[in-house]
């Protein structure tokens, strides 16, 4: 635990793995930038590792003022015992008032052990964050400028804001994808300062003795989205607006019969009775009409997003969110909201 | 020979149950209507445990936090093979965040002593965070190692496991006592057997057969309850049917770790979210539309 320490600086956890930086922690960057001007203060990555030091640039260029990079060889593969007790003395060295994760499975598993140690708060996947004051109920002492903690909770059927007001720092761990990856300044200048980190016998006592990563395959069935395609796409060029919008979403592509049986796509990739039955997290209906052999494969998925021209196809019956309008204009602006994550 | 392990558990309110019903005016939830279930990663935990102990032999302490009524998974616990059950109950520990969750409970752990591993579920599905293990574990200067799928080897007092970090797998070796964090993948939960079930569905915590005996026993004296309380109390130790109840104080712990005096986080404000599972949106074709239903999606966990 530190102590409220206004002047301390708003620090990202740059998490890499195989030298290269992943997306949350590039995200945050341009989070904790913003924060950092609000605030006043410089803003920090920290990036333990090993020969990763190239890795410091693009944090330059996404929002940092500084980096404090740990190189050792113990870092080249996380274990949570070395990089926490990295951050830990790093915090308490610096005392930041604010301290970001990605809430990876990596992030998930260091932050906690770190708050621990530092007898700090945390706040579990966040979804937004800001700068506000907060008023105690009993005394109506205000704190202010405080790290607002927005995340969804019980199931994500209510929206809390957490903050913690006396024992710094103020740390969180924020999902994937909500906040918006900037482009970054190339010509932007900071500071790159090395940091050694003494490991007692106990920090390296876990041994990774295997280690196996994998790409992940596309399957219809274990898909968390589908971008499915109709006779509404009308041809095989247009379809690749299909592949297109299922890129930009990290989801599967999927088909109506029509789809298929007019060449455009393989079999394999079709929804309904005839096909495969999904039930991903999200189903988006592009030119499909929705004829009930169709909707019994994919009417059970948790959203339904339908976009086609014709306002009284039936699709709309079983979506959740429909759009009335052409594929070759509603498909990019879609592409385009996700690329901003708005 | 064999080891022991304390398998952690959580009660908690069904979320993936919450409904139009289940909101209060105010938007938030109303937890009573929601049935209480024994939290599911919990009980991977706790199978986790169950296959060690028949491997290798050993014994299985489960213990919870919570109210009262929590004890209902510590009886699940019972009819699945625990060995011991324990509740920490003390009204001082409501409003606990992670933190004082994970202090209180190692207060617990600590005076059980003598194990080799600490089980718990990855997460409890009231609160998503997955906080409690790794906290836990650093409170008891333990490893920790989370997201486990399966035992490779247990030789003496050095475990290799396989834990599934999303992108892949690793095999990691630790030294006993360790922490392990347990995912819904790991193994098949086994139910519960038909004559534990029998034999433990008494089992009861000493201020539990208080309240039963105070039922019982409208009429009579507090001399003659008091008598009563003591002879089923005697009786269920004997049968081993007996739910250890502690406070903080049982456990050694201070005050100014737990509850809300131990808890950096407080919740600032609360808002409901809509439920818009049956219903329909239409959104306008412009880029203003799309775009705010992009948001919507990625804030409510659909997309990203």
């Amino acid at each position: 635990m530190i102590e409220p320490n206004r002047k301390g600086e708003i620090w990202v956890f740059a998490e890499q793995e195989d030298g290269a930086l992943c997306d949350v922690s590039l995200e945050l960057c341009g989070k904790a930038r913003e924060l950092a001007d609000e605030l006043k203060v410089p803003m920090a990555a920290v990036l333990p590792g090993w020969n990763v030091r190239e890795l410091s640039y693009r944090l330059i260029a996404l929002g940092a003022d500084k980096v404090y990079y740990v190189h050792d060889t113990r870092l080249e593969h996380y274990r949570t015992l070395p990089y926490s007790r990295v951050m830990c003395e790093l915090i308490a060295k610096h005392k930041p008032q604010i301290v970001l994760y990605g809430a990876t499975p990596l992030g998930r598993d260091l932050a906690p052990r770190i708050a621990s140690e530092m007898r700090a708060g945390l706040t579990a996947d966040c979804t937004d964050l800001s700068i506000g004051d907060y008023t105690e109920s009993k005394t109506k002492k205000v704190h202010k400028d405080l790290l607002l903690q927005i995340r969804p909770a019980f199931g994500g059927n209510i929206i809390a804001t957490i903050i913690n007001h006396d024992r710094w720092p103020q740390m969180a761990t924020v999902r994937e994808g909500v906040m918006c990856m900037g482009d970054g300044d190339p010509r932007r200048s900071g500071e790159i300062i090395e940091e050694k980190i003494e490991f007692s016998d106990f920090d390296l006592a876990v041994k990774l003795i295997e280690r196996h990563r994998e790409e992940r395959k596309i399957n219809l069935k274990a898909a968390r989205t589908i971008v499915a395609g109709g006779a509404g796409v009308a041809n095989k060029e247009n379809f690749q607006l299909i592949h297109d919008l299922a890129g930009a979403i990290g989801g599967a592509v999927g088909a109506s019969r029509a789809a298929v049986d007019g060449g455009w796509i393989g079999k394999e990739h079709q929804v309904g009775q005839t096909g495969t039955t999904v039930r991903p997290a999200l189903y988006i209906a592009c030119g499909i009409s929705g004829a009930v052999q169709h909707r019994a494969g994919m009417e059970e998925s948790a959203k339904i997003i339908a976009i086609n021209w014709d306002k009284e196809a039936p699709i709309f019956s079983v979506a959740h969110f429909g759009i009335v309008g052409d594929l070759q204009t509603v498909i990019p602006m879609m592409i385009k909201a996700i690329r901003e994550r708005a | 020979m064999g080891y022991h392990c304390i398998v952690c558990v959580k009660q908690v309110p069904d979320t993936a149950r919450v409904t139009g019903e289940t909101m209060k005016a105010d938007g938030t939830v109303n937890r009573a209507a929601l049935p209480a279930i024994f939290n599911p990663e919990d009980l991977h935990a706790l199978e986790a445990a169950l296959e060690v102990r028949d491997q290798y032999g050993g014994t299985i302490t489960a213990i919870t936090m919570g109210p009262l009524g929590a004890t209902k998974v510590l009886r699940e616990c019972l009819f699945r093979g625990a060995d011991r059950a324990i509740i920490i109950n003390d009204r001082r520990a409501a409003a606990s965040d992670t933190l004082a969750t994970s202090y209180i409970l190692s207060r617990a752990v600590q005076k059980i002593g003598d194990f080799d591993f600490v089980f718990c579920g990855r997460q409890a599905i009231d609160g998503d965070t997955a906080q409690v293990g790794p906290q836990l574990a650093e409170k008891l200067g333990l490893p920790q190692v989370t997201y486990y799928e399966r035992m490779v080897d247990l030789n003496e007092r050095t475990a290799r496991m396989r834990r599934n970090v999303g992108n892949g797998w690793e095999v990691l070796e630790a030294k006993l006592p360790v922490l392990v964090t347990v995912l819904d993948t790991a193994n098949e939960p086994r139910p519960a057997g038909a004559r534990k079930m029998m034999q433990f569905k008494k089992a009861l915590t000493a201020q539990e057969l208080e309240r039963e005996v105070a039922a019982d026993m409208k009429d009579a004296t507090d001399e003659q309850r008091t008598e009563e309380l003591a002879r089923r109390i005697e009786t269920l130790r004997m049968n081993r049917l007996l739910i250890d109840q502690w406070d903080l104080d049982d456990v050694d712990g201070d005050l100014q770790w737990c509850g809300l005096a131990g808890s950096p986080t407080k919740v600032h404000r609360v808002q409901s979210i809509v439920l818009t599972k049956d219903g329909f949106k239409a959104i306008e074709p412009t880029e203003a539309g799309v775009r705010g239903m992009i948001h919507e999606l990625i804030v409510d966990h659909t997309l990203g």
